[in-house]
């Protein structure tokens, strides 16, 4: 079909059609088409988000390109998002007329040829590289090639904001609405009222997926009854918490369902005007979200008197300029606004004080994405998954020491044992799992004992974690819990805005007193234990100090990794205080040098080279290290050519 | 430079300050840097203060007031490339060009950043040299990503 009458023909066959409506046969057949179910020539796909192209799969699809050009075959190639298995990347799929859609794994570009020539010529399977099959609609299976919805990173996890990406073309509308896209929105316009539709989302028990939690449809009304002439829609796609990539993939790998999921919302607060807010670390869904306003606008979805309803609706992009504290609701309004993104006080709230002093809704990408399903299936069959205050799905993104990495999304209440051991195959190289640190700078970590607790944002709140974003970052015993909470101190002490005292300086002192503890003073000092123990003493009085009276959530969060890791891991403080060590050996400046006197010939290399003249000795006599001078730099060692420093 | 800052306030005619920050991520993006220059006429546009203009554009990490180098490296410094070791990278990054953060290199090639978090955590550790990124880098597979860099210039 040509581009135009595709449109023509989704406008008036499928997106014009009354609730409940049927397709007729022709109809259904055609769509088939247009998802890629019935298809002539085979296709191709590759996972072409950010982490795909990290892992090469630009190379991948020269690679594709140049073989499919040299052989003279003609195969479309689809560049889709990210299917949540980035350990796997780059990632390759094959679909031949009346097959199923294959899936590979690992595919550098040097697979290209032996795969797609064993594939694409002689209808084979590889042994190698086999992720597994999709089923595609009613065609053929593959023997001998297991369904990849039975791969054992795939199979607990239930996808309702991830169901399209990696598998669905992200910047196609057309295959978007052949999968019933965007007619729950216009539905919608025609059968409910504002009201009605915060009343749903309300019941469907969906809570905001930013970090705070607070109940979606509860916002919505608070916006939607608050006098005004005109209120906003702001989706927060800022993603600042390191860590965590959801919001991310979801854009790039599924716009429409983001567009879509705005529109409804923009609807039941009746705002008529929008804005996206998105970290310019992230161009690719930049662009990819761009492409697909384009192609809402010209379908008639976004803009004036949305398909004779006269509802108005419009979508602007404002791109973030890299302040973690622009997450937060009012910062980020300040930042839209174009000042300085500093948080304010609050109340008043967005919801009646917001974007250019208009009432405002301000949502996270991940909650928005639910949006869609929540009015297609109804709030009921949303309200049964998950756990009694925690309904729904929550998408993680797996990161750190495990074996898979990438993005989950499960129902609420899958413990995290689950998540780390079966999902993401426990522990990378067989070492042995120490924490998991989730929330990001906001939250804390769970240790082995709490490995059993389900996840949901009240049970995850008592054992002193968070449900934060959604980052999981999976540590080892070769991680160390002081170095982890100095370095979210650091990241907070940086991103603090200045704005209240208590954040501004109370993180740097926090900060300055976890390195005290993880450096060796540099002259020697004459009380530096009893310092260092005062400064453990005070740090959760200084912690309690920051919590209570920061102005914003940075400031009032800001003290948990600290908190939590003293909490779990005491004797890990206990041991770089006292005893002057770091087990993992991730502190560098508590190694102790010694010269091992039969390999040193006095060449005094290390001599010169040490910064604070820690090394004494005289030339072709062995040297030694006064261990109150030294800092342990490792400058000695760099230097040494007989291999006469030794480290512990 | 002056024509092209003119350019882009051309296209923000009657602009207000909500135009502020897309405006100086545009000159930016053009220049590579922002100048007093453009700050000034940026200023002088939209009719605030370049006192002000100077405080929103320091307030944001993105903005920078000298020029970068050809081969700008940002390395990420978030939680998953910390914990799979992005402090050694970026040692090693900094003894190998001789700059610190911030800085670059006196042949002007290469200039350095950090980054928090470029939402590629699952191939920790990472860089952005150029918009292009290097997964899973160690401080000894530095030497040939920095190289391939160098002969790009030499061809
Ligand atoms: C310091 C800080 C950073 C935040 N960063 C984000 C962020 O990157 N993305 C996000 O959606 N919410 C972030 N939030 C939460 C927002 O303030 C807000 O609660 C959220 O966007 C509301 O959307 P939700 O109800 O859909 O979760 C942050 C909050 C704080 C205090
Ligand atoms: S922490 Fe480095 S990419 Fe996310």
């Amino acid at each position: 079909m040509e581009m135009i009458s595709q449109k023509n023909f989704l406008i008036s066959e499928v997106l014009n059609l009354a609730q409940g409506e049927s397709y007729s046969s022709t109809v259904t057949e055609d769509l088939k088409v247009l998802r890629n179910e019935k298809i002539e020539k085979p296709i191709i796909f590759v996972g072409a988000g950010t982490c795909g192209l990290g892992a090469g799969a630009d190379k991948t699809l020269l690679a594709i390109k140049e073989y499919l050009l040299t052989n003279k075959i003609d195969v479309d190639i689809i560049e889709t998002g990210c299917i949540g298995l980035c350990s796997s990347e780059p990632l390759m799929d094959i679909q031949i007329p009346g097959k199923n859609r294959i899936s590979f794994e690992k595919v550098t570009h040097d697979l290209v040829i032996p795969i797609l020539s064993t594939v694409l010529w002689h209808n084979i399977i590889p042994e190698k590289n086999v992720l597994g099959q999709f089923t595609t609609g009613e065609n053929e299976q593959w023997d001998n090639v297991d369904n990849i919805s039975d791969h054992p990173f795939f199979k607990p996890q239930n996808r309702i904001v991830l169901q399209n990406c990696g598998i669905r073309n992200p910047i196609s509308i057309e295959e978007y609405i052949a999968a019933g896209g965007y007619r729950s929105f216009l539905n919608m316009l025609k059968t409910y009222s504002p009201a009605e539709i915060c009343d749903k989302v309300e019941l469907s028990g969906l809570r905001g997926r930013g970090g705070g939690g607070f109940p979606a449809g509860k916002k919505w009304k608070f916006a939607l009854n608050t006098e005004s002439d005109q209120r906003y829609l702001v989706c927060n796609a800022d993603e600042g918490d390191p860590g965590a990539f959801m919001d991310r993939a979801v854009i790039e790998g599924d716009p429409h369902r983001l567009i879509e999921g705005m529109a409804i919302a923009a609807f039941a607060i009746t705002a008529t005007k929008s804005y996206v807010y998105i970290r310019a670390e992230y161009p690719l869904a930049l662009k990819r979200l761009n492409i697909a306003i384009e192609q809402a606008k010209e379908y008639g979805l976004i803009g004036k008197n949305i398909f004779g309803s006269g509802v108005d609706f419009e979508i602007k992009i404002k791109m973030g300029a890299g302040a973690f504290v622009c997450g937060e609701e009012t910062a980020l309004i300040h930042s839209i606004e174009g000042k300085r993104g500093m948080p304010r006080p609050r109340p008043p709230f967005p919801a009646s004080q917001g974007l250019f002093g208009k009432p405002t809704i301000i949502n996270n990408v991940e909650t928005l994405a639910n949006i869609p399903t929540i009015i297609e299936k109804g709030e009921d069959w949303y309200a049964s998954i998950g756990t009694e205050k925690s309904k729904g799905t929550k998408v993680f993104a797996l990161s750190g020491k495990v074996a898979l990495t990438g993005l989950v999304e499960i129902p609420m209440g899958t413990t995290v044992r689950e998540v780390i051991f079966d999902i993401a195959g426990g522990i990378k190289g067989g070492k042995k799992f120490k924490a998991v640190q989730i929330g990001g700078p906001s939250g804390g970590c769970i240790t082995e004992e709490n490995l059993d607790i389900p996840i949901d944002y009240d049970s995850l709140l008592e054992v002193g974690a968070m449900m934060g974003s959604g980052g999981l970052v999976v540590m080892d015993e070769d991680t160390c819990m002081v170095d982890v909470a100095k370095f979210f101190m650091d990241f907070i002490q940086r991103e603090s805005c200045g704005k209240c005292i208590p954040c501004r300086e109370g993180t740097r002192r926090m900060l300055e007193i976890l390195e005290d503890i993880t450096h060796k003073p540099a002259n020697g000092g004459s009380h530096p234990a009893l310092k260092r123990f005062k400064g453990i003493t005070q740090i959760e009085k200084l912690a309690k100090v920051i919590k209570e009276t920061s102005l914003c959530g940075l400031g009032q969060t800001a003290p948990n990794p600290v908190l939590s890791t003293l909490k779990w891991f005491r004797n890990e403080y206990e041991e770089h205080i006292f005893e002057r060590v770091c087990d993992a050996g991730v502190c560098t400046e508590l190694r102790t040098f010694t010269i091992d006197v039969d390999n040193c010939i006095g060449c005094m290399l290390c001599v010169k080279k040490c910064p604070t003249g820690a090394i004494i000795g005289a030339k072709k006599t062995p040297h030694f290290i006064v261990q109150d001078k030294c800092i342990s730099c490792g400058s000695c060692e760099l230097a040494c050519k007989f291999d006469a420093i030794l480290i512990n | 430079m002056k024509d092209r800052t003119e350019e882009i306030l051309n296209k923000y005619a009657n602009a207000d300050r909500d135009s502020l920050i897309p405006i100086l991520q545009e000159v930016q993006d053009i220049d590579g840097w922002l100048s007093e220059t453009a700050l000034t006429s940026i200023g002088n546009h939209l009719g605030i203060p370049v006192s002000k203009v100077y405080g929103v554009a320091t307030f944001y990490n993105q903005f920078r007031f000298h020029p970068n180098g050809k081969f700008h490296i940002q390395v990420c410094r978030g939680t998953a490339c910390h914990v799979l070791g992005s402090a050694t990278v970026l040692e090693e990054l900094q003894r190998k060009l001789k700059i610190n953060v911030g800085e670059t290199t006196k042949d002007g090639l290469f200039s350095l950043e950090i980054v928090a978090c470029i939402g590629t955590c699952g191939l920790a550790p990472v860089i952005n040299i150029n918009g292009n990124f290097h997964a899973g880098v160690t401080a000894e597979s530095l030497d040939g990503i920095i190289d391939s860099y160098k002969e790009k210039i030499n061809n």
